[in-house]
């Protein structure tokens, strides 16, 4: 079956020449995975002050939700369109286009194979915190795990279309990474990565549950802490929101490499 | 030295005419800066309930810690980022070797050769910032106290630059560093609080290895009047120190440059 151009055995190539291609960069993704370290500044200066007690949260449960919103992140950081950028304006996207697949699965293997790279230097830097903070050592149960799991990876859907959405406008101007940084900024204050959504006024969390940011970080973070969550309604914003970019997407790529072809005729 | 005063002033007349090119830049950088600052009191506000403190600091003095923050940020924006970052592009590119060529010093050149405005509104809001949370602070300004607080607003600059140019350097040998820089930007992050918000551990971190409190914290001290002479020249001393490292190391790096081809 084909979704896209997309078989089986494609799936395997793609995947496996994007892991080797990214292990070859094995120090630079190392130093990515440490750039992800702003959720550990926050817990030392969260765990410090007085407004703790608004959060919600203990001692243990704050250092577990900034070392799951650390992991989400590692999981769910999204690059497409710098890529996308990168490729457009340099020309080789005119041959990825030529192919019978779909020229964003090539990214989402790319971010895949990132992903698998990346994984034992975030394994690493959770050990080093374990080592540093033993009482807030927790394995999530096997169905959490497996829920987190999920949630992560829907997180990481979300980013990558509503990124993906921002790269088809490279199409039409090469403005497409300043609207990135634009969106990236409410992303840093909304979505749980710097603080707890719970501690934020209740007049302004209501509002942010209406934007996909939360669903990004927050959710799953809670989900992989094992604090209790609405899980329902998580991830039926989670669905909706994929719903809601994936037509957008295809319908923005499309007229985009129409006029990306007229371009250059 | 007036050969390179004349350079310097032909390099950032250039760079600017060339940048103010494009004006829809600047407009996204404004809304950028805007919504950046918005985002960093709300969530500095976060930490303040009613009359509440964050590790002993008022709202008023956080918010010149926020202030010099921003400054410095801003600064990196408009300075080094642009001159640091192509570095990297030099030694892959092998574009290196005419910067070496040139009759002048490579480490100035490089430092210094273009500069970007788009952090200029940066550091102007949070010059205002410095000065609106200062005027809540109830600081009263006296003539040393302000020359004093250039003094560290140069050696803090100073120290941000060293740490900047000493992984940047690094890309003689990696090549591909600025995800190094990515990481200090990020560990930089922890210059909008006041030190004193940190554990122990990490307070002797951002004091003496990576000293990011001499970027924010000790210049707000030094307007409240509550900076203690050894600190401030521990401040001195690293700045020298720092910038020792940088040139040492540079020319240290050089020593094992060998074009993008060889």
């Amino acid at each position: 079956m084909r979704i896209f151009g997309l078989n089986r055995r494609i799936i395997r190539v793609l995947l496996g020449c994007q892991y080797a291609h990214m292990l070859e960069y094995r120090a630079e993704i190392a130093l990515w995975a440490l750039s992800g370290v702003l959720p550990f500044i926050m817990l030392s200066v969260w765990s410090g002050s007085d407004a703790r007690s608004g959060l919600g949260l203990d001692g243990v449960a704050l250092d577990r939700y900034f070392l799951s919103a650390f992991l989400v992140r590692q999981f769910s950081v999204v690059w497409v369109v710098y890529d996308f950028e990168d490729d457009a304006l340099s020309g080789r996207l005119s041959p990825y286009l030529l192919q019978p697949l779909h020229p964003l699965w090539r990214y989402v293997a790319a971010h895949l194979g990132e992903q698998l790279t990346r994984l034992p230097f975030a394994a690493l830097i959770a050990a080093v915190f374990f080592a540093v903070q033993p009482q807030a050592f927790w394995l999530p149960s096997l169905g959490g795990f497996l829920l987190a799991w999920l949630a992560i990876w829907m997180a990481f859907a979300i980013a990558f279309l509503f990124q993906s959405l921002i790269a088809a406008l490279c199409f039409w101007s090469e403005k497409a990474s300043a609207l990135e940084r634009l969106q990236f900024i409410p992303f840093l204050f909304l979505s749980g990565l710097l603080a707890p959504l719970t501690a934020f006024p209740p007049a302004v969390r209501a509002w942010a549950q209406w934007t996909p940011f939360p669903y990004l970080i927050d959710f799953p973070a809670r989900v992989l802490a094992g604090q209790p969550v609405d899980l329902l309604a998580g991830f039926g914003a989670q669905l909706a929101w994929i719903a809601l970019l994936l037509p957008l997407v295809l319908l923005l790529w499309r007229a985009g490499v129409r006029y990306y072809s007229a371009m250059g005729a | 030295m007036g050969r390179y005063w004349r350079t310097l002033r032909r390099f950032w007349g250039t760079a600017l005419a060339s940048q103010l090119e494009y004006q829809a830049n600047v407009l996204i950088e404004l809304l950028a800066v805007a919504m950046s600052l918005s985002g960093s009191l709300f969530l500095l506000s976060l930490f303040y309930g009613p009359d509440q403190t964050l590790g002993g600091w008022s709202w008023a003095q956080a918010l010149m810690v926020q202030g010099l923050y921003t400054v410095f940020d801003g600064m990196a924006t408009t300075w080094l980022r642009p001159n640091l970052g192509a570095i990297v592009t030099h030694v892959r590119e092998g574009t290196l070797d005419f910067v070496l060529l040139k009759p002048i010093d490579s480490q100035f050149w490089l430092s210094l050769r273009t500069l970007s405005p788009a952090g200029l509104p940066e550091i102007g809001l949070g010059l205002g910032l410095l000065a609106w949370g200062s005027h809540q602070a109830g600081v009263v300004l006296s003539l040393s106290a302000l020359f004093t607080l250039l003094v560290m607003l140069l050696a803090g600059g100073l120290i941000l630059y060293s740490l900047w140019f000493l992984i940047a350097a690094t890309s003689i040998w990696f090549v591909k560093t600025w995800n190094a820089t990515e990481v200090l930007r990020a560990l930089l992050a922890s210059g909008r609080y006041p030190l004193n918000a940190y554990p122990p551990a990490l307070r002797l971190l951002f004091t003496l290895v990576l000293p990011v409190a001499f970027l924010t914290t000790v210049p707000a001290q030094v307007l409240l009047g509550e900076a203690a002479a050894p600190i401030l020249l521990a401040g001195l001393a690293l700045a020298v120190l720092f910038f020792a490292a940088a040139r040492a190391f540079w020319l240290f790096a050089l020593r094992f440059y060998t074009s993008a081809s060889s």
